[in-house]
């Protein structure tokens, strides 16, 4: 059956990641009017943000909130939710494909005894009630759809592909508080190196600018950052700028690197090789701006322009200043 | 120190995979590699038993008889000995039904830490060795770039990438590490290595070497149907010179596309 869901949210220093409501978004859609959707919500004074998941679907907001929560730990939060769902028994368990919700789901789903779909990206019910889950393999050289035999149903979902619904302020959902009882943790955070200037996360950025090989220099993600700047956009890069030491590996997309799904793609400088295509072939709308014609990111780009990137960026940066302030 | 390297065989990164009928044809796939990741989790085991000057490094898959070749890669860059599990009933496991296999049969053997890839390219599961750690009771830091294990060998720190920069973490060991790109440059296998390989120990277990029946290592995924990713139609090249071209796309993405 797919009529009972539960959520697991994701918040980092008291905000949801955008993949909550996503996931939400998508279980309200499967559950249906008399469906159930329930979410967790772990962390260290959270509750407050329990109205936002009621705004985005959830009628019934689970809360374990808990300075042993503070920071994310597979195996608290391991234990939290496997108590959880062993008394809620959902038909299914939704995670977030991202850094944390691909290092807690397969904890969680062996703690349960369950198989795990990871990186879902699409989702039906199928005629006996099952989830029949779509996701990409082969770094999106194939799609599979599967159907996981044990229940809960457990799957990750890929950030930036299911739309969240439309906040709803009068919404409202009950909330539990459940007991934390979290046992001596083995792994534990210890340190925290941040990133300079990192305002926006690759995987949930609407809008991506990136740059590879043809940039010459790092000196070209300076370009590539005023531009980014204008549209909000975070910036990427193909593995031959990171393998140059240009700019660091976080900001690798591709088979090696992230995988992307944003509205907008740039990709400056960049050839298009299937390790690359691999991270982010499935952007909605993908701009090519590189000095060969027959690259061949071209033969996957809605718009191309053929140039040098360093005459096409400053260019597209200042006309969108002006028209976008416009 | 023990140190346990899960190795996975996979189709090489560069070739299209044969998709037909709803299913991938694995008769057409001919070249395999290791699995990049893998790679790195090789890497370092063989740089921390370096680094001590003492220990040693096994290499474990689970797979038919074609990952022989991804076992000899491991070996021929300084592995001391490989385990290959390979059963017919094996075939079509899935995360689920691999990770307790790996675990039946680590349990077997000593070990003070565990060393997998982030995710094997295949299926990209990025899974088992995060259930391994479960099933074995141990505890797991993953995708980690940087790992440094302190003298006494009983407790580790490692770094993770995340969203907006890097963890840091501390565990104590047995542990289960999986290795992300950045850890280390994977060496390549000397002509000495290659030539060495095939005379290090090589042990092949079935499930019934490992005490296991069929039925506990079921799959608990059924593959419906597999189809080649949806096409891209190539779109246009926007002509003109560079200022009416870039106003020509502005004017696309805000009115056409809607984007931006
Ligand atoms: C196992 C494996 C995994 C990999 N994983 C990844 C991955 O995750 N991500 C990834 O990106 N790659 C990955 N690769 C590498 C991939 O195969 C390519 O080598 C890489 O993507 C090439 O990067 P590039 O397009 O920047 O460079 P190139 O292929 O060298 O292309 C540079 C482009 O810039 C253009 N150019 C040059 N100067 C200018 C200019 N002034 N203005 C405009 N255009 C210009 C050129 O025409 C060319 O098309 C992987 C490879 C392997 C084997
Ligand atoms: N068949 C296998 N045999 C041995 N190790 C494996 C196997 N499959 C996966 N692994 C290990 O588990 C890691 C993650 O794989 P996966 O969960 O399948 O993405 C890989 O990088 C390997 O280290």
């Amino acid at each position: 059956m797919a009529k009972h869901f539960l959520v697991v949210a994701e918040q980092s220093e008291g905000v949801l990641r955008k993949v909550s409501f996503e996931m939400l978004g998508e279980a309200r859609r499967l559950a249906g009017s008399e469906g159930k959707v329930e979410a967790a919500l772990l962390g260290s004074g959270v509750e407050p943000l329990a109205e936002q998941l009621a705004w985005h679907g959830a009628d019934k907001v689970y809360v374990a909130d808990d300075a042993a929560l503070q920071l994310y730990s597979a195996e608290a939060y391991t234990t939290v939710l496997a108590d959880l769902v062993k008394k809620i028994q959902p038909d299914v368990v939704f995670i977030g494909a991202t850094t944390n919700g691909k290092d807690l789901a397969p904890r969680l789903a062996t703690r349960l005894g369950v198989g795990l779909a990871s990186d879902c990206t699409g989702f039906s019910v199928d005629g006996d009630g099952k989830l029949l889950i779509t996701r990409p393999i082969y770094a999106g050289r194939a799609i599979e759809t599967i159907k996981l035999k044990s229940t809960p149903q457990m799957a990750t979902l890929r950030p930036n592909v299911f739309p969240p619904l439309e906040p709803d302020t009068s919404r409202k959902a009950e909330v539990e508080k459940i007991a934390v009882n979290v046992g001596p943790i083995r792994a534990k955070v210890v340190g925290f190196l941040k990133k300079e200037g990192e305002e926006i996360e690759l995987t949930e950025a609407d809008i991506i600018v990136s740059g590879g090989r043809g940039l010459g220099g790092p000196e070209g993600f300076e370009v590539l950052r005023e531009l980014a700047k204008v549209l909000k956009a975070a910036v990427g890069a193909s593995r031959a700028a990171v393998d140059a030491g240009w700019i660091d590996h976080s900001h690798q997309v591709g088979q090696t690197g992230k995988t992307v799904n944003p509205k907008l793609y740039i990709a400056c400088g960049i050839s298009g090789a299937a390790q690359h295509l691999a991270g982010m072939r499935t952007s909605k709308v993908i701009v090519a701006i590189n000095k060969d014609p027959e690259a061949p990111i071209f033969k996957v780009a809605d718009y191309g322009i053929v140039g040098d990137l360093y005459k096409i960026v400053p260019l597209l940066t200042k006309e969108l200043q002006e028209v976008l302030r416009g | 120190m023990n140190i346990v390297v899960c190795v996975k065989q996979v189709p090489d990164t560069e070739i299209r995979i044969p998709v037909q009928n709803g299913r991938i044809v694995e008769e057409e796939i001919k070249q395999y590699v290791v699995n990049p990741y893998d790679e790195f989790a090789i890497e370092e085991a063989l740089r921390i038993k370096e680094r001590f000057g003492e220990g040693k490094v096994t290499l474990i898959t689970v797979g038919p008889e074609r990952a022989r070749e991804a076992l000899l890669t491991g070996l021929a860059m300084g592995a001391d000995e490989a385990i290959h599990i390979n059963d017919p009933a094996l075939e079509g496991s899935d995360a689920f039904a691999t990770a307790r296999v790996l675990a039946a049969a680590i349990k077997k053997m000593p070990y003070d830490l565990i060393l997998c890839g982030k995710q094997a390219v295949d299926q990209d599961n990025a899974q088992i060795g995060i259930a391994l750690a479960e099933l074995l009771d141990l505890p797991h830091v993953s995708v980690v770039t940087k790992l440094e294990i302190a003298e006494d060998k009983k407790s580790a720190k490692a770094e993770r990438e995340v969203e907006g920069g890097k963890e840091v973490i501390e565990t104590t060991l047995p542990a289960v590490i999986t290795a992300q790109k950045g850890l280390n440059e994977p060496r390549y296998p000397s002509f000495k290595g290659i030539r060495m390989a095939r005379q290090k120990p090589y042990t092949v277990w079935t499930l019934a070497d490992l005490g296991l029946k069929p039925e506990e290592v079921a799959p608990q995924t059924e593959v419906v149907v597999i189809n080649p990713p949806p096409e891209r139609k190539a779109g246009r090249i926007i002509q003109g010179d560079p200022e009416t071209a870039v106003k020509e796309l502005v004017r696309l993405l805000r009115e056409e596309a809607k984007v931006i």
